[in-house]
C-alpha cells in the first residue's frame, strides 16, 4: 500500500441553518482519483485528520462525466464539477466548499431549485402538447443546429451564477444560464413561435435580463464554454426591439 | 403591461448616462479647455454658456433631472453587486467593479463641485477664471479635482462600453473587444482634456 496521502479541507455544515466549519481529512492516495472518489473514501471511513470519527461528508453527484451539473462545488477557490476535478492536477491541501450562492442543505450539497424555477419562468422548452397531432414542425438548417447544440450543452450546474457578482442575496437577478436558454429556444423553429412571450418574461418583473452588469465572469467560468455574454447581448438587442415594438408598434406582439 | 418597471429603469439609466449626461460632460470639458488659452478666453466662453437662452430650462432638463435619476438609481445598482475580483480577477470583472467605485466617487465629486460653483453662483458668486484658480490654489483641492475628473471620464467611457451592450449594439465578442479599445481611447483623450484644463488654472 502506498504511503502517499491526500489532504482535504472541507467546509461543512450540518443543515441549512447551522454555522459552517472546516474539517481536515487525510485519505490514502490511489492513482487516477477525482474529488468524487476522494469523497467516497471519506464516506467509507469517516475519520478526520485528527483521527476522530466524524459524520460522512454529504455531496451531490449523478452522471460522473460532466453532463449533469449536480456535483458542482468550489474546489481550491473556483466553482467546477468535482467529477472532472482530478486529484493529480490539484494543489494540496484540496479545499472543498459548497457554492453558497445557493442555499446549502448540508456540507457540499446545495439546492439549485432557483435555476429550475428560472427555466420554468422563461419557458425553456418547445411547447407542442395539444389535443391533436400538430404534424411535423419546420426544419432547422444544419449550420444553425450546430450552433444551437453549443447552447444546449448547458447542464444547469450553477457555476455561472456562482461567478456572477450580480447574483446574490441582495439581487433577484435570474442569472446567465436561463437567459442563454431563451436564446436557444427562441432560435428553434417551433420554439420560436413563443419568442415574444419568452422575451417578455425577461422584461417583466424583477431580476430579469436588464440586471446583468456585464462583468462577463460567466463566460469565463462556464465549464461548457457556452457563449453566455453573446447570448445576453443578443437578448439585449431583441428585448430593446421588442420594447419598441410593444410601445410604438402594433397590437400583437408575436 | 407589467407594474414592475425595472427593465425600463435600467434601460433609462443606461441611456441617460450617455444622453444627455455624457453629452453634457463633453460640452463641459470642451468649454473648460478654453482655460488653456488664458483667463480671457475662458471667461468669454463661460459667459457665453451662462447667457444661453432658456438657461434654467436647459439646466434642469438636460443636466439636473437626468443626473439625479442616474445617480440615485446608479447607487442602488452599485450596492446590489457583491464584488468577487479576488476569485475572478478578469479584466472585465475589474472594470465592472471600477465602474461602481468610480460612480460613487463621481457622485461625491459632482455634489462638491456643484456646491462650490453652481450653488455658489446662485448665491451671488461670479463664475470665472479667478473662481476656479482660487479653488485649485489649494493643492488638496487640486488633487481631489484630478481624482474626480479621472473618475468621471472613466465612468463615462466605460459606461459607453456597457451602453453598447445594454442596447444590443455590440453583440459579438469581437465587436465588444473593439468597443473596449475605443472606449479606453475615449477615456485617455477626455482625461487629457480635463486634466490639462484644470492645470491651466494653477499658477
Amino acid at each position: 500500500m502506498s504511503e502517499k496521502v491526500i489532504e482535504l479541507v472541507i467546509k461543512r455544515q450540518a443543515d441549512q441553518n447551522s454555522e459552517p466549519f472546516e474539517e481536515k481529512f487525510k485519505i490514502p492516495y490511489r492513482t487516477n482519483m477525482n474529488v468524487i472518489s476522494a469523497l467516497m473514501e471519506i464516506r467509507r471511513n469517516p475519520v478526520n485528520a485528527n483521527g476522530e470519527t466524524t459524520t460522512a461528508v454529504a455531496w451531490d453527484a449523478s452522471c460522473l462525466e460532466e453532463v449533469c451539473g449536480a456535483c458542482s462545488m468550489i474546489i481550491n477557490g473556483k466553482p467546477r464539477q468535482s467529477c472532472t476535478a482530478l486529484i493529480d492536477q490539484l494543489e494540496q491541501p484540496i479545499k472543498l466548499e459548497p457554492m453558497n450562492t445557493f442555499p446549502v442543505l448540508r456540507d457540499l450539497t446545495i439546492d439549485r431549485s432557483r435555476m429550475f424555477d428560472s427555466l420554468k419562468r422563461v419557458k425553456a422548452w418547445v411547447p407542442i402538447d395539444g389535443t391533436y397531432d400538430l404534424g411535423p414542425g419546420p426544419r432547422m438548417p444544419e449550420a444553425k443546429r450546430q450552433w444551437a447544440y453549443e447552447l444546449s450543452k448547458c447542464m444547469t450546474c450553477g457555476v455561472c451564477l456562482e461567478a456572477c457578482p450580480n447574483v446574490n442575496s441582495k439581487s433577484e437577478f435570474i442569472g446567465p444560464a436561463a437567459l442563454s436558454q431563451v436564446r436557444l429556444f427562441n432560435a428553434h423553429p417551433t420554439g420560436g413561435m413563443h419568442k415574444a412571450e419568452r422575451l417578455e418574461t425577461l422584461m417583466d418583473g424583477e431580476g430579469g435580463l436588464s440586471n446583468c452588469g456585464n462583468s462577463q465572469n460567466c463566460v469565463q467560468a462556464c465549464p461548457k464554454g457556452i457563449p453566455l455574454t453573446t447570448s445576453i447581448a443578443a437578448l439585449n438587442r431583441e428585448t430593446s426591439l421588442q420594447s419598441f415594438k410593444n410601445f410604438f408598434g402594433t397590437d400583437h406582439t408575436a | 403591461m407589467s407594474t414592475n418597471r425595472e427593465f425600463f429603469y435600467r434601460k433609462l439609466h443606461s441611456l441617460l448616462g450617455v444622453i444627455p449626461v455624457g453629452a453634457f460632460l463633453i460640452v463641459h470639458l470642451t468649454v473648460n479647455y478654453f482655460a488653456v488659452r488664458g483667463p480671457e478666453a475662458y471667461n468669454q466662453a463661460s459667459h457665453f454658456m451662462e447667457n444661453l437662452p432658456f438657461r434654467y430650462f436647459l439646466e434642469i432638463t438636460l443636466i439636473f433631472l437626468p443626473l439625479i435619476f442616474h445617480a440615485v438609481y446608479g447607487l442602488y445598482i452599485a450596492f446590489q453587486a457583491k464584488h468577487n475580483t479576488s476569485t475572478y480577477s478578469y479584466f472585465r470583472n475589474w472594470m465592472f467593479r471600477l465602474q461602481r467605485i468610480t460612480g460613487v466617487i463621481v457622485l461625491i465629486f459632482v455634489a462638491w463641485h456643484v456646491w462650490e460653483t453652481r450653488i455658489a453662483a446662485a448665491l451671488g458668486a461670479e463664475v470665472n477664471f479667478d473662481m476656479m484658480a482660487e479653488i485649485v490654489s489649494n493643492p488638496f483641492a487640486l488633487i481631489l479635482y484630478i481624482i474626480g475628473i479621472t473618475a468621471t471620464t472613466f465612468h463615462f467611457a466605460n459606461g459607453l462600453w456597457s451602453f453598447a451592450i445594454t442596447w444590443g449594439i455590440t453583440v459579438s465578442p469581437r465587436s465588444q473587444q473593439i468597443a473596449t479599445y475605443a472606449t479606453m481611447a475615449i477615456f485617455v483623450a477626455l482625461t487629457f482634456v480635463g486634466i490639462r484644463s484644470i492645470l491651466a488654472f494653477v499658477g
